[in-house]
């Protein structure tokens, strides 16, 4: 039995000083039901999460007490993938045929500063001044660099082509344009990347109403089918965030694994996608991304994004709507915005950033701390 | 009195030492090591570990430079305007393990992947009790 999605809510990311970040996951949500045509006493069970903003079962004091299963998910960066895998789960296993997936989050401005005991390391690791997901994601791109000829040009690419898309979304957080001269000249942050390479940490929420197909069309004429959830963590020898030693044997990096796994169980390929978001914690993030998600070959990314290929009329268009660059980590809504982003591709409702060409096939993938992934495909 | 001085955890590195040598653990199963060392095995799961010494020499592999104030738990000084960026790599020791670690030289121009460094310890912050806290990095190895 498929899965469809049937409802998109969102809550603009950046910062709403007047909202909690549960507040703003309820905003999400009735957007959501609204889309769907669908009332919030009608849902059956629901999954969500945010790193710090709270319990996500807390929304049922904003929606109304139904009585549903409400199950809160943490799973780190990929938290809003693992509650849609969860409400994938539930729908396929036969459960349960309609559902609500909710991600939101509310993270004061500047770096993450995690306790390093909630991530299994000594506080030493903290203390020193070690524990910073700026380098790492600086790290792996110098390394990556290194090995397969990627430029700073090449980096700043990526950036120039997430604002541009980010001006014509008029949901993004960041909406100006910038230039490649101006992101070469903007602050160093973390060797080699700058202050416009990076995300930052915000606010924001995202819904998604999701059934089981069978009943799909008694809501939209138009539902956007789920073809597979997958979510992996790390294998022994993957260069991940949050480790102090690295082995020297090499393995598959999370995203290599889930990417492979979406792929087998949908049946398709890289080629056959017609739309795609990739983890864009910097502009590093996404480059690696590109190869490690299938869709080039390490080291072909910087004739890719010199011709093009990744902007919204390329022929792999990647973080349609600004990515995370242009709008922002809020952790438990991340995954699920690249999610309500393809969905509105494909339904051909994303205004002025709609890729042409009628796409029927959507990708997303997320990674994060602790060295995890998590990979979605929708088709229509 | 003089200023005592105290490592920033247990097991790290060898201290006090001459020719102090980093920490970690050896799986008795697989031969994979760890740092820090652990009593698991990432790699084969087994719990048959001995701590070993790891070297005190290696090549960076990768790194970046740390350069703006860390939130807590960076225990380092405070203040912004007193925060001297630092760098960060990844070191190959001659087991083959890359272990994170501060690093001395501290501008883009002074790093190279490839380049050889060696352990140094050095004080972190000063406790509360005025002793020195040490953390080990590395530094530039300097030709003989």
């Amino acid at each position: 039995m498929d899965v469809a999605i049937i409802g998109l809510g969102m809550h603009r990311f950046g910062r709403t000083q007047a909202l909690s970040g549960v507040q703003q996951g309820a905003v999400a949500v009735r957007a959501a039901l609204a889309d769907a045509g669908v009332a919030w006493k009608q849902i059956q069970f629901a999954y969500g999460g945010s790193q710090d903003a709270g319990n996500a079962d807390a929304l049922v004091n904003e929606l109304g007490l139904t009585g549903l299963q409400f199950t809160n998910i943490w799973n780190g960066c990929a938290t809003g993938g693992s509650s849609l895998h969860a409400a994938y789960a539930a729908i396929k296993s036969g459960e349960y045929d309609l559902g609500v997936v909710v991600g939101f989050d509310k993270h004061p401005p500047g770096a993450f500063n995690p306790d390093p005991a909630e991530w299994g390391l000594g506080n030493w690791y903290g203390e020193a001044g070690l524990m910073l997901t700026t380098q790492f994601f600086a790290m792996k791109i110098q390394r990556y660099m290194h090995d397969h000829g990627i430029t700073e040009q090449a980096l700043a690419r990526v950036a120039e082509k997430a604002f541009y898309n980010g001006s014509i979304n008029p949901e993004a957080w960041r909406r100006q344009a910038l230039s490649q001269e101006e992101i070469l000249a903007s602050m160093m942050v973390s060797h080699p990347l700058r202050k416009y390479m990076f995300c930052s940490p915000a606010e924001g929420a995202v819904a998604l109403v999701v059934c089981s197909e069978k009943i799909a069309r008694q809501f939209t004429a138009h539902p956007v089918t789920l073809k597979t959830a997958v979510v992996r963590s790390r294998y022994y020898g993957s260069f991940e965030v949050f480790s102090p030693s690295q082995a020297p044997v090499v393995n598959d990096a999370p995203t290599q694994t889930a990417s492979r796994a979406a792929f087998e169980q949908a049946g398709i390929g890289p080629g056959d996608v017609d739309v795609l978001q990739l983890q864009d914690t910097d502009s590093g993030a996404e480059i690696i991304h590109m190869a490690e998600n299938g869709f080039c070959e390490h080291g072909e990314q910087e004739r890719l994004l010199r011709d093009g290929a990744t902007r919204i009329d390329g022929r792999m268009p990647v973080n349609t709507d600004g990515g995370c660059l242009a709008n922002g980590e809020p952790v438990g809504a991340s995954g699920l915005r690249q999610v309500h982003e393809v969905c509105l591709q494909l339904r051909c409702q994303a205004g002025a950033r709609q890729v042409p060409g009628d796409p029927r096939v959507g990708y997303t993938h997320v990674y994060g701390a602790p060295g995890v992934s998590g990979v979605n495909i929708v088709t229509r | 009195m003089s200023v005592q001085s105290q490592p920033i955890a247990d097991n790290l590195f060898t201290w006090p030492a001459e020719s102090p040598e980093l920490l970690g653990s050896r799986c008795r199963r697989c031969g994979e090591h760890a740092f820090p060392a652990q009593p698991d095995c990432r790699s084969c799961s087994a719990s048959d570990s001995e701590t070993v010494a790891l070297g005190n020499r290696g090549t960076l592999w990768t790194w970046t430079v740390q350069s703006f104030l860390p939130k807590p738990p960076y225990a380092g000084p405070a203040e912004p305007e007193h925060f001297i960026p630092y760098g960060v790599g990844y070191v190959e020791m001659p087991c083959g393990l890359r272990v994170e670690a501060r690093l001395k030289p501290n501008t883009p121009e002074s790093l190279r992947i490839g380049m050889p460094m060696k352990l140094i310890i050095e004080p972190l912050y000063r406790d509360t009790d005025g002793n020195d806290v040490l953390i080990f990095a590395f530094d530039a190895e300097t030709e003989a």
